[in-house]
């Protein structure tokens, strides 16, 4: 493995928030690699830092301690060069404009020009399905199809890498379940590296190639589970004895990384 | 807790000193082309730094200075008896009996509106629009006629310049109020009905105090109002009393120093005024339950 | 409820009839009350249209009747209140019609009101001509409309005079400056945190106190009145637009950072768009202030035209009708005004949840 593949890179990383009964260790000595192309999960409780995480790589807290490098700058020289595409768990989507504006946004952030963004808006909102809805404005639309228009805005910036928060954690099982299986087709037909934030076991599983369980107080990595399972997937592998298994390993690293809370 | 208090009031602090800065600089500006021509026509040559001086004492000054204001309220009401019908307080007593009366009238008309229009549909259709539209009249322009006309068939005193306050006060009550009636969610009315409730019990139990916070902050809106509605009604009845009467007499005479001086006694009054009711509503809101702290 | 109103509409129709009042009148609305108490099932709509209908009917015919000598006694105040009470039972009708159809909905939320605005300047005629009331005290529309029609000029000059220039100019630049000190404070929390207290008070002091300073200042003519507005829309401005701005959530702010966005970028982009609402209340609460601000502000020396000059005059020469006239065009600017920004608000802040509902 080079050093070209590393797309994020994290050493020794801490973070404490000061709060008025004094300071919180949000995280704590955290080592992490992300490679090139893999689709990686933050599982853990609330409380573990598994958002903080993704919001450091993101540059939206800074960290106290460590280093961290994401394609090879500091987050926030790679915020600044847009190096990636950020998912809230709200779809955060502005009223005032439309779909298709929504979408635009970073783009005339960016500065480009009316057609290269009118065709980036034209195709990212056909990778996640959503052509012909460009001209509605986002609360004529479901929660589900809201997300895929704040999924299309992230993408529109045609980074490298997409960092997901919890994206999918407001809507109902269905919905769910099927944004994830579009999900995984995006990520085979675009191949970006995909940083994602859950708190559901099998969200991680059927989505990741690796899965980094984290515990809380302080928060820190417990294990990174590497998936075995094939990189083409549909929901049906929810009922393979290999899926089932690694759900298991899955909670049995949160559990044990839950008991120390439990001895304190 | 006491140094978040202070940091709080720490900027409010220095932008009011600047505001007094301001006003000193703008006293001395304005002020200063009048010591110009004086000297002028004295033939006298003046130093820069005396009429700079002067301008800070001047009699019938374009801009009295802060201190002069002060003066001058000092004079007009610890100085003189209060009944005296130069005592600011006596002026100050006469606006402010006004506009309570006002005041109430108008809070108990607002609140009584408000009950009809929440329980009569049809009076909810065709009363409030023009509730609503009564108030981008400027009602104010009619304040002089009210007077005049309420004089002319013999009702003098208080009572009309109490009605314009009343008129200016009732409006952000009943609003207010019809919104604040309004407020229960339907699942705390559904509770009431799985309680068989009569449509008293539910307006005495669970609408008037789940308004109360409505209440009391449309009336803070409402006092301030219904102060400037006294003032003006003052305006038309010949200058006799009051914080009003004050200032259209200083502008006949060009008295500015009490001019600014029944000003500042008028925001004072209507600042005051505003604290009260707010302190009310949050020792009614705290008893309630409905604010916590 | 509509049952009580028919019926005692009947009652005081019959009573109207027995009290000599004018019988066709009271055999009319009789009719109608008693076909729609008994047919209140079929329709709503057409009891409505029916009741409402006679209640103008008769209301007209009685203010035609009402400066003939001995026409009003109290039969005629019998039928008075009868045309009332059926008037009422039609708006009760109306305003318990349920429907989806939104455009339906749209006209009776419009009908209802006029209706009931309609009513009342109907028993505002009746009960100012039948009682012979002094016209000192209160003029019947009637009067009031007819000295509009005949004083036209006069009322055009002193809208000019205080609407077009005083409240017109004097709005404008009070509300943009309130704007542009927002944004340029915007960088400085410092100077919110105690700007914004300070804001909140004045904009609860008796400002319109101000007047004669301002007339001391600038003068008989509209530059006077036009800073008395300023200074009375400024501050409202201020705060709405200051807090308008800090309404943004914090999860819209990372969104821009994400992106690498300007500060005027996600001004512009983001917190300008998020303060609307906020911005229009703050327009809409002067657009009243600046036609309150102005009249009174002529109440302390005007060159002889402005419509609250005309006010004052003609009150102490007790024309009181041309005072009401003159209430009327302040009215009607008044609302047309406040009316246009509520239409504006619309048009711009279509995406808030309170417009969009």
């Amino acid at each position: 493995m080079n050093d070209a593949s590393k797309v994020i890179e994290v050493n020794g990383l801490s973070l404490t928030f000061p709060t008025s009964d004094g300071d919180v260790q949000a995280l704590q000595d955290i080592d992490l690699t992300i490679n090139r192309g893999d689709f990686v999960s933050f599982i853990g409780p609330s409380g573990c830092g598994k958002t903080t995480l993704l919001r450091v790589i993101a540059d939206l807290e800074q960290a106290t301690a460590g280093s961290i490098e994401v394609n090879g700058m500091t987050p926030e020289e790679a915020r600044l060069a847009r190096a990636y595409g950020y998912v809230f768990q709200a779809a955060s989507l502005y009223p005032w404009r439309t779909i298709a504006s929504n979408v635009a946004l970073p783009l005339e952030i960016m500065g480009l020009k009316g057609e290269e963004i009118r065709s980036r808006v034209e195709r990212n909102l056909a990778l996640v399905d959503l052509a012909g809805f460009g001209k509605k404005y986002p609360w004529q639309l479901s929660g589900g199809m809201q997300q895929r228009a704040s999924i299309a805005r992230a993408l529109a910036v045609e980074p490298d890498l997409l960092l997901m928060d919890e994206p999918f954690g407001a809507l109902d099982e269905i919905v769910r379940d099927h944004l994830n299986e579009q999900l995984l087709k995006l990520w085979a037909k675009t191949n970006k590296t995909v940083v994602f934030v859950t708190h559901s076991i099998p969200e991680a599983v059927f989505l990741s190639n690796r899965i980094v369980v984290m515990s809380p107080r302080p928060g820190r990595i417990h294990e990174v589970i590497e998936s075995d399972l094939p990189p083409e997937r549909d929901l049906s592998i929810r009922e393979t004895q290999s899926f089932l298994h690694l759900a298991n390993r899955v909670r049995d690293g949160l559990r044990a990384g839950h008991s120390y809370d439990e001895v304190s | 807790m006491v140094s978040r208090h202070v940091s709080a009031m720490m900027p409010v602090a220095v932008v009011s000193l600047a505001i007094i800065v301001l006003w000193y600089v703008g006293a001395a500006m304005l002020n200063l082309a009048w010591e110009k021509s004086v000297a002028q026509r004295n033939d006298t040559p003046v130093s820069t730094i005396q009429m700079l001086r002067n301008t800070m004492h001047q009699e019938r000054p374009v801009l009295p200075s802060p201190h002069q204001v002060v003066q001058e309220i000092i004079d007009t009401t610890i100085k003189k008896k209060i009944t005296s019908k130069r005592s600011l307080i006596y002026h100050a007593g006469i606006t402010l009996s006004s506009s309570m009366l006002g005041f109430a009238m108008g809070t108990l008309l607002g609140i009584v509106l408000a009950v009809i229009i929440v329980y009569n549909d049809a009076l909810n259709k065709s009363l409030l629009p023009w509730i609503i539209a009564s108030q981008t009249i400027p009602i104010l322009a009619i304040a002089p006629m009210i007077i005049v006309v309420l004089n002319a068939v013999g009702i003098q005193g208080l009572l009309p310049k109490a009605f314009i306050s009343m008129y200016l006060s009732f409006f952000p009550v009943a609003v207010g109020m019809v919104k604040g009636l309004n407020s229960p969610s339907s699942s705390y009315l559904d509770l009431m009905r799985t309680y068989n409730a009569s449509s008293w019990q539910t307006f005495i139990k669970l609408r008037l105090p789940t308004s109360l916070p409505f209440l009391f902050t449309s009336m803070k809106v409402a006092v301030a109002i219904s102060v400037v509605g006294a003032i003006v009604a003052e305006l038309p009845t010949g200058a006799v009393a009051g914080l009003g009467a004050r200032l259209l007499a200083g502008s006949y005479y060009g008295q500015t120093v009490q001019i600014w001086s029944a000003l500042v006694v008028a925001s004072i009054l209507a600042a005051l005024l505003v604290v009260v009711v707010g302190l009310l509503g949050d020792w009614v809101n705290r008893r309630m339950g409905l604010v916590r702290g | 409820m509509e049952r009580i109103l028919f019926t005692g509409a009947s009652v005081f129709s019959v009573l109207g009839v027995l009290l000599q009042g004018p019988w066709q009148t009271g055999i009319a609305m009789l009719a109608v009350a008693l076909i729609a108490f008994l047919q209140l099932k079929r329709s709503r709509l057409l009891a409505a249209i029916a009741t409402g209908g006679m209640a103008l009917v008769a209301a007209n015919s009685l203010i035609g009747l009402v400066d003939e000598a001995g026409a009003v006694n109290a039969g005629f105040w019998c039928l008075v209140v009868a045309a009332w009470l059926l008037a009422w039972g039609s708006v009760e009708q109306l305003s318990a019609i349920r429907t989806l159809s939104k455009i339906y909905r749209t006209v009776l939320g419009v009908v209802i009101p006029v209706l009931f605005g309609l009513w009342l300047l109907i028993l505002w005629e009746l009960l100012t001509r039948g009682l012979d009331v002094p016209q000192v005290l209160l003029p019947a529309p009637s009067q009031i409309s007819e000295r509009f029609m005949s004083s036209g000029s006069i009322l055009w000059a002193d809208f000019k005079q205080t609407f077009l220039r005083a409240v017109l100019i004097g709005y404008a630049i009070g509300c943009g400056a309130g704007f542009v000190v927002a944004v340029l404070i915007d960088r400085s929390p410092f100077l919110q945190r105690g700007l914004l207290p300070i804001g909140n008070l004045v904009s609860a002091l008796p400002i319109v106190g101000v007047a004669p300073i301002m007339v001391m200042w600038f003068g008989f003519d509209w530059p006077s009145k036009a800073a008395v507005v300023i200074i009375m829309t400024f501050f409202p401005m201020l705060v709405n637009t200051v807090s308008g701005l800090s309404a943004a959530q914090p999860m819209q702010h990372d969104l821009m950072k994400t992106y690498a966005a300007s500060y005027w970028q996600s001004l512009f982009k983001l917190r300008i768009p998020e303060a609307l609402p906020f911005i229009f209340n703050a327009l809409k609460i002067n657009s009243t202030l600046a036609m309150i601000g102005a009249i009174v502000a002529e109440f302390f020396g005007t060159p002889t035209v402005g419509m609250g000059f005309r006010i004052s005059t003609e009150v102490g020469r007790m024309n009181v009708d041309m005072v009401w006239a003159e209430i009327a065009v302040a009215a009607l600017a008044g609302s047309l005004f406040y009316g246009l920004i509520a239409l504006l608000e619309r048009i711009f802040t279509f995406w808030h949840p309170s417009v969009r509902s």
